[in-house]
Protein backbone atom coordinates (compact mmCIF):
# COMPACT_ATOMS: atom_id res chain seq x y z
CA UNK A 1 0.00 0.00 0.00
CA UNK A 2 2.64 2.48 1.02
CA UNK A 3 4.88 1.33 -1.82
CA UNK A 4 2.09 2.05 -4.24
CA UNK A 5 1.81 5.55 -2.88
CA UNK A 6 5.56 5.92 -3.13
CA UNK A 7 5.36 4.70 -6.75
CA UNK A 8 2.73 7.27 -7.60
CA UNK A 9 4.70 10.03 -6.00
CA UNK A 10 7.70 8.92 -8.03
CA UNK A 11 5.62 9.02 -11.22
CA UNK A 12 4.57 12.57 -10.43
CA UNK A 13 8.13 13.79 -10.01
CA UNK A 14 9.29 11.84 -13.05
CA UNK A 15 6.64 13.37 -15.24
CA UNK A 16 6.98 16.91 -13.94
CA UNK A 17 10.04 18.09 -15.93
CA UNK A 18 8.70 16.76 -19.24
CA UNK A 19 5.27 18.18 -18.52
CA UNK A 20 6.74 21.60 -17.74
CA UNK A 21 8.79 21.62 -20.93
CA UNK A 22 5.90 20.43 -23.09
CA UNK A 23 3.45 22.85 -21.49
CA UNK A 24 5.86 25.75 -21.77
CA UNK A 25 7.42 25.11 -25.15
CA UNK A 26 4.61 23.27 -26.95
CA UNK A 27 1.21 23.88 -25.37
CA UNK A 28 1.68 27.54 -24.54
CA UNK A 29 2.98 28.41 -28.03
CA UNK A 30 0.07 26.46 -29.49
CA UNK A 31 -2.49 28.67 -27.77
CA UNK A 32 -0.37 31.75 -28.29
CA UNK A 33 -0.41 30.89 -32.00
CA UNK A 34 -4.20 30.77 -31.99
CA UNK A 35 -4.21 34.19 -30.35
CA UNK A 36 -1.75 35.60 -32.92
CA UNK A 37 -3.96 34.26 -35.69
CA UNK A 38 -6.77 36.51 -34.46
CA UNK A 39 -4.61 39.67 -34.47
CA UNK A 40 -3.19 41.95 -37.10
CA UNK A 41 0.36 41.33 -35.87
CA UNK A 42 2.83 42.07 -38.66
CA UNK A 43 5.76 44.33 -39.46
CA UNK A 44 3.65 47.49 -39.21
CA UNK A 45 1.82 46.55 -36.03
CA UNK A 46 4.69 44.91 -34.26
CA UNK A 47 4.34 46.75 -30.95
CA UNK A 48 0.59 47.24 -30.90
CA UNK A 49 -1.17 44.25 -32.42
CA UNK A 50 -4.97 44.38 -32.20
CA UNK A 51 -7.55 41.61 -32.25
CA UNK A 52 -9.21 41.53 -35.64
CA UNK A 53 -11.16 38.30 -35.29
CA UNK A 54 -11.40 35.85 -38.12
CA UNK A 55 -10.23 38.24 -40.84
CA UNK A 56 -7.12 36.20 -41.64
CA UNK A 57 -9.05 32.97 -41.87
CA UNK A 58 -11.51 34.53 -44.28
CA UNK A 59 -8.67 36.00 -46.31
CA UNK A 60 -6.99 32.60 -46.64
CA UNK A 61 -10.04 31.08 -48.30
CA UNK A 62 -10.70 34.03 -50.54
CA UNK A 63 -7.22 34.06 -52.04
CA UNK A 64 -6.98 32.41 -55.42
CA UNK A 65 -3.44 31.23 -54.63
CA UNK A 66 -4.74 29.20 -51.73
CA UNK A 67 -6.46 26.55 -53.84
CA UNK A 68 -3.44 26.14 -56.09
CA UNK A 69 -1.10 25.72 -53.11
CA UNK A 70 -3.48 23.41 -51.31
CA UNK A 71 -3.84 21.26 -54.42
CA UNK A 72 -0.09 21.18 -54.81
CA UNK A 73 0.34 20.06 -51.21
CA UNK A 74 -2.08 17.18 -51.73
CA UNK A 75 -0.31 16.21 -54.96
CA UNK A 76 3.08 16.50 -53.25
CA UNK A 77 2.00 14.24 -50.41
CA UNK A 78 0.25 11.68 -52.61
CA UNK A 79 3.00 11.36 -55.24
CA UNK A 80 5.69 11.04 -52.59
CA UNK A 81 3.82 8.42 -50.60
CA UNK A 82 3.02 6.33 -53.67
CA UNK A 83 6.68 6.24 -54.66
CA UNK A 84 7.96 5.78 -51.12
CA UNK A 85 5.75 2.74 -50.69
CA UNK A 86 6.28 1.14 -54.10
CA UNK A 87 10.05 1.66 -54.09
CA UNK A 88 10.43 0.88 -50.39
CA UNK A 89 8.26 -2.22 -50.55
CA UNK A 90 9.88 -3.31 -53.81
CA UNK A 91 13.36 -2.95 -52.36
CA UNK A 92 12.33 -4.84 -49.24
CA UNK A 93 10.91 -7.73 -51.30
CA UNK A 94 14.09 -7.90 -53.38
CA UNK A 95 16.35 -7.85 -50.34
CA UNK A 96 14.26 -10.41 -48.50
CA UNK A 97 15.47 -13.10 -50.95
CA UNK A 98 18.65 -15.06 -50.59
CA UNK A 99 20.75 -12.55 -52.45
CA UNK A 100 24.55 -12.58 -52.35
CA UNK A 101 25.77 -9.30 -50.87
CA UNK A 102 22.38 -8.27 -49.58
CA UNK A 103 23.77 -6.77 -46.38
CA UNK A 104 25.92 -4.44 -48.46
CA UNK A 105 22.94 -3.50 -50.66
CA UNK A 106 20.87 -2.88 -47.57
CA UNK A 107 23.50 -0.55 -46.11
CA UNK A 108 23.84 1.34 -49.39
CA UNK A 109 20.08 1.72 -49.78
CA UNK A 110 19.76 3.17 -46.27
CA UNK A 111 22.24 5.97 -47.00
CA UNK A 112 19.66 8.53 -48.25
CA UNK A 113 17.82 8.21 -44.94
CA UNK A 114 20.99 8.54 -42.86
CA UNK A 115 22.22 11.77 -44.43
CA UNK A 116 21.10 15.05 -42.87
CA UNK A 117 18.14 16.25 -44.92
CA UNK A 118 19.46 19.72 -45.63
CA UNK A 119 22.65 18.31 -47.15
CA UNK A 120 20.69 16.00 -49.45
CA UNK A 121 18.41 18.86 -50.45
CA UNK A 122 21.26 21.28 -51.18
CA UNK A 123 23.14 18.59 -53.09
CA UNK A 124 20.13 17.83 -55.26
CA UNK A 125 19.70 21.56 -55.87
CA UNK A 126 23.18 21.55 -57.35
CA UNK A 127 22.48 18.42 -59.35
CA UNK A 128 19.41 20.03 -60.90
CA UNK A 129 21.41 23.02 -62.14
CA UNK A 130 20.36 23.31 -65.79
CA UNK A 131 23.87 23.72 -67.21
CA UNK A 132 26.34 22.08 -64.85
CA UNK A 133 24.10 19.81 -62.83
CA UNK A 134 24.70 16.08 -62.93
CA UNK A 135 21.07 15.29 -63.78
CA UNK A 136 21.01 17.16 -67.07
CA UNK A 137 24.49 15.92 -67.97
CA UNK A 138 23.30 12.39 -67.37
CA UNK A 139 20.17 12.98 -69.45
CA UNK A 140 22.29 14.41 -72.26
CA UNK A 141 24.40 11.24 -72.26
CA UNK A 142 21.30 9.16 -72.99
CA UNK A 143 20.15 11.65 -75.59
CA UNK A 144 17.52 13.63 -73.69
CA UNK A 145 17.64 17.42 -73.99
CA UNK A 146 18.23 19.77 -71.04
CA UNK A 147 15.28 19.95 -68.65
CA UNK A 148 14.52 23.51 -67.45
CA UNK A 149 14.49 22.72 -63.72
CA UNK A 150 13.64 25.86 -61.69
CA UNK A 151 12.48 27.93 -64.64
CA UNK A 152 9.41 25.94 -65.56
CA UNK A 153 6.74 25.69 -62.89
CA UNK A 154 6.16 22.00 -63.57
CA UNK A 155 9.80 20.95 -63.44
CA UNK A 156 10.49 23.15 -60.43
CA UNK A 157 7.88 21.04 -58.66
CA UNK A 158 9.27 17.76 -59.96
CA UNK A 159 12.79 18.55 -58.72
CA UNK A 160 11.88 18.49 -55.00
CA UNK A 161 9.51 15.57 -55.63
CA UNK A 162 12.38 13.49 -57.02
CA UNK A 163 14.59 14.60 -54.14
CA UNK A 164 12.02 13.64 -51.56
CA UNK A 165 11.30 10.27 -53.17
CA UNK A 166 15.02 9.61 -52.88
CA UNK A 167 15.01 10.70 -49.25
CA UNK A 168 11.98 8.77 -48.13
CA UNK A 169 11.94 5.29 -49.65
CA UNK A 170 14.64 3.77 -47.36
CA UNK A 171 12.46 4.37 -44.30
CA UNK A 172 9.63 2.28 -45.76
CA UNK A 173 12.13 -0.29 -46.95
CA UNK A 174 13.57 -0.78 -43.46
CA UNK A 175 10.13 -0.94 -41.86
CA UNK A 176 8.88 -3.42 -44.49
CA UNK A 177 11.99 -5.60 -44.17
CA UNK A 178 11.38 -5.89 -40.45
CA UNK A 179 7.78 -6.86 -41.14
CA UNK A 180 8.65 -9.38 -43.87
CA UNK A 181 10.99 -11.26 -41.58
CA UNK A 182 8.20 -11.89 -39.12
CA UNK A 183 5.86 -13.58 -41.65
CA UNK A 184 5.91 -17.36 -41.07
CA UNK A 185 7.28 -19.32 -44.05
CA UNK A 186 4.55 -21.96 -43.68
CA UNK A 187 1.93 -19.54 -44.94
CA UNK A 188 3.66 -19.36 -48.32
CA UNK A 189 4.15 -23.11 -48.46
CA UNK A 190 0.48 -23.68 -47.76
CA UNK A 191 -0.46 -21.15 -50.42
CA UNK A 192 1.82 -22.81 -52.96
CA UNK A 193 0.24 -26.18 -52.28
CA UNK A 194 -3.14 -24.57 -52.85
CA UNK A 195 -1.84 -23.38 -56.19
CA UNK A 196 -1.51 -19.66 -55.49
CA UNK A 197 1.01 -17.87 -57.74
CA UNK A 198 3.48 -15.20 -56.61
CA UNK A 199 1.06 -12.33 -57.34
CA UNK A 200 -1.75 -13.97 -55.44
CA UNK A 201 0.63 -14.73 -52.56
CA UNK A 202 1.68 -11.09 -52.42
CA UNK A 203 -1.85 -9.76 -52.19
CA UNK A 204 -3.29 -12.47 -49.93
CA UNK A 205 -0.38 -13.02 -47.55
CA UNK A 206 2.41 -10.46 -47.75
CA UNK A 207 0.38 -7.27 -47.91
CA UNK A 208 -2.15 -8.14 -45.18
CA UNK A 209 0.62 -9.41 -42.91
CA UNK A 210 2.58 -6.20 -43.40
CA UNK A 211 -0.38 -3.98 -42.63
CA UNK A 212 0.31 -3.62 -38.88
CA UNK A 213 3.74 -2.14 -39.57
CA UNK A 214 2.85 -0.25 -42.74
CA UNK A 215 -0.23 1.54 -41.39
CA UNK A 216 1.66 3.54 -38.73
CA UNK A 217 4.34 4.25 -41.33
CA UNK A 218 1.64 5.54 -43.67
CA UNK A 219 0.22 7.86 -41.00
CA UNK A 220 3.64 9.14 -39.97
CA UNK A 221 4.73 9.41 -43.60
CA UNK A 222 1.67 11.47 -44.47
CA UNK A 223 2.30 13.88 -41.61
CA UNK A 224 6.02 14.18 -42.31
CA UNK A 225 5.56 14.70 -46.05
CA UNK A 226 2.69 17.15 -45.65
CA UNK A 227 4.79 19.15 -43.16
CA UNK A 228 8.13 18.88 -44.94
CA UNK A 229 9.70 22.33 -45.02
CA UNK A 230 13.30 21.45 -45.82
CA UNK A 231 13.06 19.84 -49.19
CA UNK A 232 10.96 22.33 -51.13
CA UNK A 233 12.55 25.32 -49.42
CA UNK A 234 16.13 24.25 -50.05
CA UNK A 235 15.83 22.50 -53.40
CA UNK A 236 13.88 25.33 -55.03
CA UNK A 237 15.76 28.06 -53.15
CA UNK A 238 12.73 29.49 -51.31
CA UNK A 239 10.15 28.63 -53.94
CA UNK A 240 11.67 29.33 -57.35
CA UNK A 241 10.47 30.32 -59.87
CA UNK A 242 8.90 33.42 -58.27
CA UNK A 243 7.19 31.66 -55.33
CA UNK A 244 5.37 29.30 -57.70
CA UNK A 245 6.65 26.11 -56.06
CA UNK A 246 5.24 26.33 -52.55
CA UNK A 247 3.33 23.80 -50.55
CA UNK A 248 1.36 25.02 -47.53
CA UNK A 249 4.18 24.84 -44.97
CA UNK A 250 6.83 26.57 -47.07
CA UNK A 251 4.32 29.24 -48.06
CA UNK A 252 3.54 29.91 -44.40
CA UNK A 253 7.21 29.90 -43.43
CA UNK A 254 7.91 32.52 -46.04
CA UNK A 255 4.91 34.61 -45.00
CA UNK A 256 6.10 34.55 -41.39
CA UNK A 257 9.86 34.86 -41.61
CA UNK A 258 10.49 36.61 -44.91
CA UNK A 259 7.40 38.87 -45.12
CA UNK A 260 6.73 39.12 -41.35
CA UNK A 261 2.98 38.58 -41.77
CA UNK A 262 2.68 37.01 -38.32
CA UNK A 263 -1.09 37.01 -37.84
CA UNK A 264 -1.74 35.70 -41.34
CA UNK A 265 0.89 32.97 -40.99
CA UNK A 266 -0.48 31.93 -37.60
CA UNK A 267 -3.98 31.52 -39.05
CA UNK A 268 -2.56 29.48 -41.91
CA UNK A 269 -0.70 27.24 -39.45
CA UNK A 270 -3.90 26.52 -37.56
CA UNK A 271 -5.56 25.59 -40.83
CA UNK A 272 -2.72 23.18 -41.77
CA UNK A 273 -2.95 21.56 -38.36
CA UNK A 274 -6.69 21.04 -38.73
CA UNK A 275 -6.26 19.48 -42.18
CA UNK A 276 -3.79 17.00 -40.71
CA UNK A 277 -6.09 16.15 -37.83
CA UNK A 278 -8.86 15.39 -40.33
CA UNK A 279 -6.54 13.21 -42.46
CA UNK A 280 -5.24 11.23 -39.48
CA UNK A 281 -8.79 10.76 -38.16
CA UNK A 282 -9.73 9.45 -41.61
CA UNK A 283 -6.94 6.85 -41.52
CA UNK A 284 -8.03 5.88 -38.03
CA UNK A 285 -11.60 5.35 -39.11
CA UNK A 286 -10.59 3.27 -42.14
CA UNK A 287 -8.31 1.13 -39.97
CA UNK A 288 -11.04 0.62 -37.40
CA UNK A 289 -13.77 -0.24 -39.91
CA UNK A 290 -11.53 -2.83 -41.50
CA UNK A 291 -10.77 -4.35 -38.13
CA UNK A 292 -14.41 -5.32 -37.61
CA UNK B 1 12.99 -30.00 -68.90
CA UNK B 2 15.23 -29.13 -65.98
CA UNK B 3 17.40 -27.16 -68.41
CA UNK B 4 14.45 -24.85 -69.17
CA UNK B 5 13.81 -24.46 -65.47
CA UNK B 6 17.41 -23.61 -64.81
CA UNK B 7 17.44 -21.00 -67.57
CA UNK B 8 14.31 -19.51 -66.08
CA UNK B 9 15.93 -19.39 -62.68
CA UNK B 10 19.05 -17.69 -63.99
CA UNK B 11 16.91 -15.22 -65.89
CA UNK B 12 15.03 -14.48 -62.67
CA UNK B 13 18.30 -13.95 -60.87
CA UNK B 14 19.53 -11.51 -63.49
CA UNK B 15 16.33 -9.53 -63.20
CA UNK B 16 16.52 -9.29 -59.43
CA UNK B 17 20.11 -8.17 -59.55
CA UNK B 18 19.42 -5.63 -62.26
CA UNK B 19 16.57 -4.11 -60.24
CA UNK B 20 18.60 -4.00 -57.04
CA UNK B 21 21.49 -2.36 -58.85
CA UNK B 22 19.22 0.24 -60.38
CA UNK B 23 17.92 1.17 -56.93
CA UNK B 24 21.41 1.20 -55.43
CA UNK B 25 22.58 3.47 -58.21
CA UNK B 26 19.69 5.85 -57.55
CA UNK B 27 20.48 5.85 -53.83
CA UNK B 28 24.23 6.29 -54.15
CA UNK B 29 24.56 8.60 -57.15
CA UNK B 30 24.08 11.92 -55.27
CA UNK B 31 26.55 10.79 -52.62
CA UNK B 32 29.15 9.93 -55.23
CA UNK B 33 28.51 13.38 -56.67
CA UNK B 34 29.40 15.01 -53.34
CA UNK B 35 32.58 12.94 -53.13
CA UNK B 36 33.52 13.84 -56.66
CA UNK B 37 32.84 17.58 -56.33
CA UNK B 38 34.78 17.78 -53.07
CA UNK B 39 37.86 16.49 -54.92
CA UNK B 40 37.64 18.86 -57.87
CA UNK B 41 40.38 21.41 -58.39
CA UNK B 42 39.24 25.04 -58.80
CA UNK B 43 39.32 25.04 -62.61
CA UNK B 44 37.06 21.98 -62.91
CA UNK B 45 34.11 23.01 -60.75
CA UNK B 46 31.88 23.42 -63.76
CA UNK B 47 33.15 20.36 -65.57
CA UNK B 48 30.57 18.24 -67.32
CA UNK B 49 32.42 15.01 -66.75
CA UNK B 50 30.76 12.34 -64.64
CA UNK B 51 33.99 10.71 -63.48
CA UNK B 52 33.95 10.10 -59.76
CA UNK B 53 37.64 10.87 -59.33
CA UNK B 54 38.08 14.07 -61.35
CA UNK B 55 41.21 14.95 -63.33
CA UNK B 56 43.75 16.56 -61.05
CA UNK B 57 41.88 15.48 -57.92
CA UNK B 58 42.91 17.48 -54.86
CA UNK B 59 42.13 17.66 -51.15
CA UNK B 60 42.36 21.45 -51.26
CA UNK B 61 38.72 21.97 -50.36
CA UNK B 62 39.16 20.02 -47.12
CA UNK B 63 42.22 22.10 -46.25
CA UNK B 64 40.30 25.31 -46.97
CA UNK B 65 37.37 24.22 -44.78
CA UNK B 66 39.66 23.72 -41.79
CA UNK B 67 42.07 26.61 -42.28
CA UNK B 68 40.22 29.39 -44.10
CA UNK B 69 36.57 28.76 -43.19
CA UNK B 70 35.18 28.84 -39.65
CA UNK B 71 34.24 25.19 -40.03
CA UNK B 72 35.55 24.24 -36.59
CA UNK B 73 33.54 27.04 -35.03
CA UNK B 74 30.37 25.82 -36.76
CA UNK B 75 31.14 22.33 -35.57
CA UNK B 76 31.66 23.53 -32.01
CA UNK B 77 28.30 25.34 -32.06
CA UNK B 78 26.57 22.30 -33.53
CA UNK B 79 28.16 20.01 -30.96
CA UNK B 80 27.07 22.24 -28.08
CA UNK B 81 23.50 22.40 -29.35
CA UNK B 82 23.25 18.71 -30.31
CA UNK B 83 24.87 17.29 -27.19
CA UNK B 84 22.78 19.61 -25.04
CA UNK B 85 19.61 18.51 -26.81
CA UNK B 86 20.57 14.84 -26.47
CA UNK B 87 21.38 15.17 -22.77
CA UNK B 88 18.17 17.01 -21.87
CA UNK B 89 16.12 14.83 -24.21
CA UNK B 90 17.34 11.55 -22.71
CA UNK B 91 17.00 12.79 -19.13
CA UNK B 92 13.45 14.05 -19.55
CA UNK B 93 12.20 11.23 -21.77
CA UNK B 94 13.63 8.39 -19.67
CA UNK B 95 11.84 9.77 -16.60
CA UNK B 96 8.61 10.86 -18.26
CA UNK B 97 8.29 7.69 -20.33
CA UNK B 98 8.63 5.58 -17.20
CA UNK B 99 5.81 7.41 -15.45
CA UNK B 100 3.56 7.06 -18.51
CA UNK B 101 4.39 3.38 -18.86
CA UNK B 102 3.99 2.26 -15.25
CA UNK B 103 1.48 4.51 -13.55
CA UNK B 104 -2.24 4.78 -14.16
CA UNK B 105 -3.28 8.29 -13.27
CA UNK B 106 -6.18 10.41 -14.49
CA UNK B 107 -5.32 12.21 -17.67
CA UNK B 108 -2.75 9.64 -18.72
CA UNK B 109 -4.61 8.80 -21.93
CA UNK B 110 -5.08 12.47 -22.71
CA UNK B 111 -1.39 13.12 -22.12
CA UNK B 112 -0.40 10.32 -24.51
CA UNK B 113 -2.84 11.55 -27.15
CA UNK B 114 -1.59 15.10 -26.70
CA UNK B 115 2.01 14.03 -27.16
CA UNK B 116 1.08 12.24 -30.39
CA UNK B 117 -0.88 15.27 -31.53
CA UNK B 118 2.24 17.47 -31.43
CA UNK B 119 3.58 15.53 -34.39
CA UNK B 120 0.85 17.06 -36.51
CA UNK B 121 1.85 20.64 -35.76
CA UNK B 122 3.31 22.31 -38.81
CA UNK B 123 6.76 23.72 -38.01
CA UNK B 124 5.59 27.32 -38.19
CA UNK B 125 2.82 26.77 -35.68
CA UNK B 126 5.27 26.48 -32.79
CA UNK B 127 8.19 28.28 -34.34
CA UNK B 128 6.40 31.58 -34.83
CA UNK B 129 5.09 31.95 -31.26
CA UNK B 130 8.34 30.55 -29.84
CA UNK B 131 10.29 33.08 -31.84
CA UNK B 132 8.10 35.97 -30.68
CA UNK B 133 8.28 34.67 -27.12
CA UNK B 134 12.04 34.31 -27.18
CA UNK B 135 12.40 37.80 -28.55
CA UNK B 136 10.71 39.01 -25.39
CA UNK B 137 12.95 36.82 -23.21
CA UNK B 138 16.05 37.95 -25.14
CA UNK B 139 16.80 34.35 -26.10
CA UNK B 140 16.82 34.97 -29.84
CA UNK B 141 20.31 34.62 -31.26
CA UNK B 142 21.56 32.41 -28.44
CA UNK B 143 22.48 28.73 -28.63
CA UNK B 144 20.32 28.14 -25.56
CA UNK B 145 17.24 29.39 -27.39
CA UNK B 146 17.82 27.01 -30.28
CA UNK B 147 18.39 24.18 -27.85
CA UNK B 148 15.03 24.81 -26.18
CA UNK B 149 13.31 24.62 -29.57
CA UNK B 150 15.10 21.35 -30.43
CA UNK B 151 14.27 19.71 -27.11
CA UNK B 152 10.63 20.58 -27.72
CA UNK B 153 10.84 19.09 -31.22
CA UNK B 154 12.49 15.86 -30.15
CA UNK B 155 10.84 15.26 -26.79
CA UNK B 156 7.43 13.88 -27.88
CA UNK B 157 9.02 11.21 -30.06
CA UNK B 158 11.58 10.37 -27.36
CA UNK B 159 8.93 9.99 -24.68
CA UNK B 160 6.94 7.66 -26.94
CA UNK B 161 9.99 5.56 -27.69
CA UNK B 162 10.94 5.24 -24.02
CA UNK B 163 7.39 4.47 -22.97
CA UNK B 164 7.06 1.83 -25.69
CA UNK B 165 10.25 0.18 -24.55
CA UNK B 166 9.41 0.23 -20.82
CA UNK B 167 6.10 -1.43 -21.74
CA UNK B 168 8.03 -4.49 -22.92
CA UNK B 169 10.02 -4.89 -19.67
CA UNK B 170 8.19 -7.13 -17.18
CA UNK B 171 6.91 -5.19 -14.17
CA UNK B 172 7.84 -8.15 -11.98
CA UNK B 173 11.52 -7.27 -12.22
CA UNK B 174 10.86 -3.87 -10.73
CA UNK B 175 8.65 -5.37 -8.03
CA UNK B 176 11.27 -7.91 -7.07
CA UNK B 177 13.70 -5.07 -6.45
CA UNK B 178 11.10 -3.32 -4.27
CA UNK B 179 10.63 -6.47 -2.19
CA UNK B 180 14.38 -6.69 -1.77
CA UNK B 181 14.22 -3.32 -0.06
CA UNK B 182 14.95 -0.87 -2.85
CA UNK B 183 13.10 2.43 -2.89
CA UNK B 184 11.08 2.94 -6.09
CA UNK B 185 13.74 5.33 -7.34
CA UNK B 186 16.56 2.87 -6.69
CA UNK B 187 14.57 0.15 -8.42
CA UNK B 188 14.22 2.39 -11.46
CA UNK B 189 17.89 3.32 -11.59
CA UNK B 190 19.34 -0.12 -10.84
CA UNK B 191 16.89 -2.42 -12.60
CA UNK B 192 14.78 -0.78 -15.27
CA UNK B 193 17.23 1.77 -16.63
CA UNK B 194 20.08 -0.68 -17.36
CA UNK B 195 17.59 -2.93 -19.20
CA UNK B 196 16.53 -0.04 -21.40
CA UNK B 197 19.88 0.68 -23.03
CA UNK B 198 18.62 0.18 -26.63
CA UNK B 199 15.82 2.70 -26.15
CA UNK B 200 18.18 5.14 -24.42
CA UNK B 201 20.55 4.84 -27.38
CA UNK B 202 17.78 5.59 -29.88
CA UNK B 203 16.54 8.52 -27.84
CA UNK B 204 20.04 9.95 -27.60
CA UNK B 205 20.70 9.42 -31.30
CA UNK B 206 17.39 10.93 -32.33
CA UNK B 207 17.78 14.05 -30.18
CA UNK B 208 21.38 14.46 -31.29
CA UNK B 209 20.39 14.18 -34.95
CA UNK B 210 17.63 16.74 -34.45
CA UNK B 211 20.21 19.27 -33.36
CA UNK B 212 22.89 18.18 -35.81
CA UNK B 213 20.83 18.48 -38.96
CA UNK B 214 18.19 21.11 -38.25
CA UNK B 215 18.15 24.09 -40.59
CA UNK B 216 14.85 25.97 -40.67
CA UNK B 217 14.65 26.81 -36.94
CA UNK B 218 18.31 27.77 -36.73
CA UNK B 219 17.87 30.05 -39.74
CA UNK B 220 15.20 32.02 -37.88
CA UNK B 221 16.72 31.99 -34.40
CA UNK B 222 20.40 32.63 -35.05
CA UNK B 223 21.71 35.77 -36.71
CA UNK B 224 25.29 36.20 -35.47
CA UNK B 225 28.10 34.77 -37.57
CA UNK B 226 29.83 33.44 -34.44
CA UNK B 227 26.77 31.36 -33.51
CA UNK B 228 26.21 29.67 -36.87
CA UNK B 229 25.64 25.94 -36.64
CA UNK B 230 26.86 23.56 -39.35
CA UNK B 231 23.69 23.71 -41.48
CA UNK B 232 23.75 27.52 -41.50
CA UNK B 233 27.47 27.54 -42.18
CA UNK B 234 27.23 25.17 -45.11
CA UNK B 235 24.30 27.05 -46.55
CA UNK B 236 26.26 30.29 -46.28
CA UNK B 237 28.61 28.89 -48.94
CA UNK B 238 25.71 29.29 -51.38
CA UNK B 239 25.76 32.97 -52.20
CA UNK B 240 23.82 34.77 -54.87
CA UNK B 241 26.85 35.33 -57.04
CA UNK B 242 28.92 32.26 -56.56
CA UNK B 243 28.54 28.89 -54.93
CA UNK B 244 31.65 27.40 -53.38
CA UNK B 245 30.77 23.92 -54.54
CA UNK B 246 33.97 22.15 -53.66
CA UNK B 247 34.06 23.60 -50.15
CA UNK B 248 30.41 22.84 -49.61
CA UNK B 249 30.87 19.25 -50.75
CA UNK B 250 33.93 18.73 -48.55
CA UNK B 251 32.12 20.21 -45.54
CA UNK B 252 29.04 18.07 -46.19
CA UNK B 253 31.07 14.90 -46.24
CA UNK B 254 32.78 15.83 -42.99
CA UNK B 255 29.35 16.40 -41.43
CA UNK B 256 27.83 13.23 -42.85
CA UNK B 257 30.47 10.63 -42.19
CA UNK B 258 30.15 10.38 -38.38
CA UNK B 259 26.35 10.53 -38.50
CA UNK B 260 26.01 7.96 -41.27
CA UNK B 261 28.40 5.69 -39.42
CA UNK B 262 26.36 5.95 -36.21
CA UNK B 263 23.19 5.40 -38.15
CA UNK B 264 24.40 2.22 -39.83
CA UNK B 265 25.75 0.82 -36.57
CA UNK B 266 22.57 1.57 -34.63
CA UNK B 267 20.12 0.92 -37.43
CA UNK B 268 18.78 -2.31 -35.92
CA UNK B 269 17.88 -0.58 -32.66
CA UNK B 270 16.32 2.24 -34.60
CA UNK B 271 13.78 0.09 -36.38
CA UNK B 272 12.67 -1.88 -33.34
CA UNK B 273 12.26 1.33 -31.37
CA UNK B 274 10.30 3.00 -34.15
CA UNK B 275 7.86 0.19 -34.77
CA UNK B 276 7.32 -0.51 -31.10
CA UNK B 277 6.54 3.11 -30.37
CA UNK B 278 4.06 3.54 -33.18
CA UNK B 279 2.28 0.20 -33.33
CA UNK B 280 1.29 0.45 -29.72
CA UNK B 281 -0.04 3.97 -30.33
Amino acid sequence: MSTERAQNRLAFWFLLPSALVLLGVVAYPFFFNVYISLTNWNMFHFRNPEIIGLTHYIRIFSESDFYRIFGKTIAWTAINLVFHFTLGLGAALLLNRKLPGRNLYRALLILPWAMPQYISALTWRGMFNAEYGAVNILLAKVGIGAVPWFTSEFWAFMAPVITNIWLGFPFIMVIALGGLQSIPRELYEAARIDGAGPVRQFFSITLPMLKPVLMPALVLGTIWTFNNLNVIWLVTDQGLPADKTHILVTYVYKAAFVYYRYGYAAAFSVFIFLVLVVIVRGYDRVAREEAY
Amino acid sequence: MSGGRLAGKIWNHVWVHALVWLLVLFAVFPILQIVSISLRPGDQLYSTSLNIIPDGATLDAYRIMFTEKPFLLWMRNSLVVSLGTALIGVALASLGGFALSRSRFTGRGAALQGILMTQMFPATMLLLPLYLLMRKLHLVDTLGGVMVAYVATALPFCIWTMKGYYDTIPVALNEAALIDGCTPFQAFVRVTLPLSTPALVITALFSFMTGWSEFMVARVMLASKELMTLPLGLESLFTTYQTEWANYAAGSLLVCVPVVFLFLVLNRYLVSGLTLGSVKG
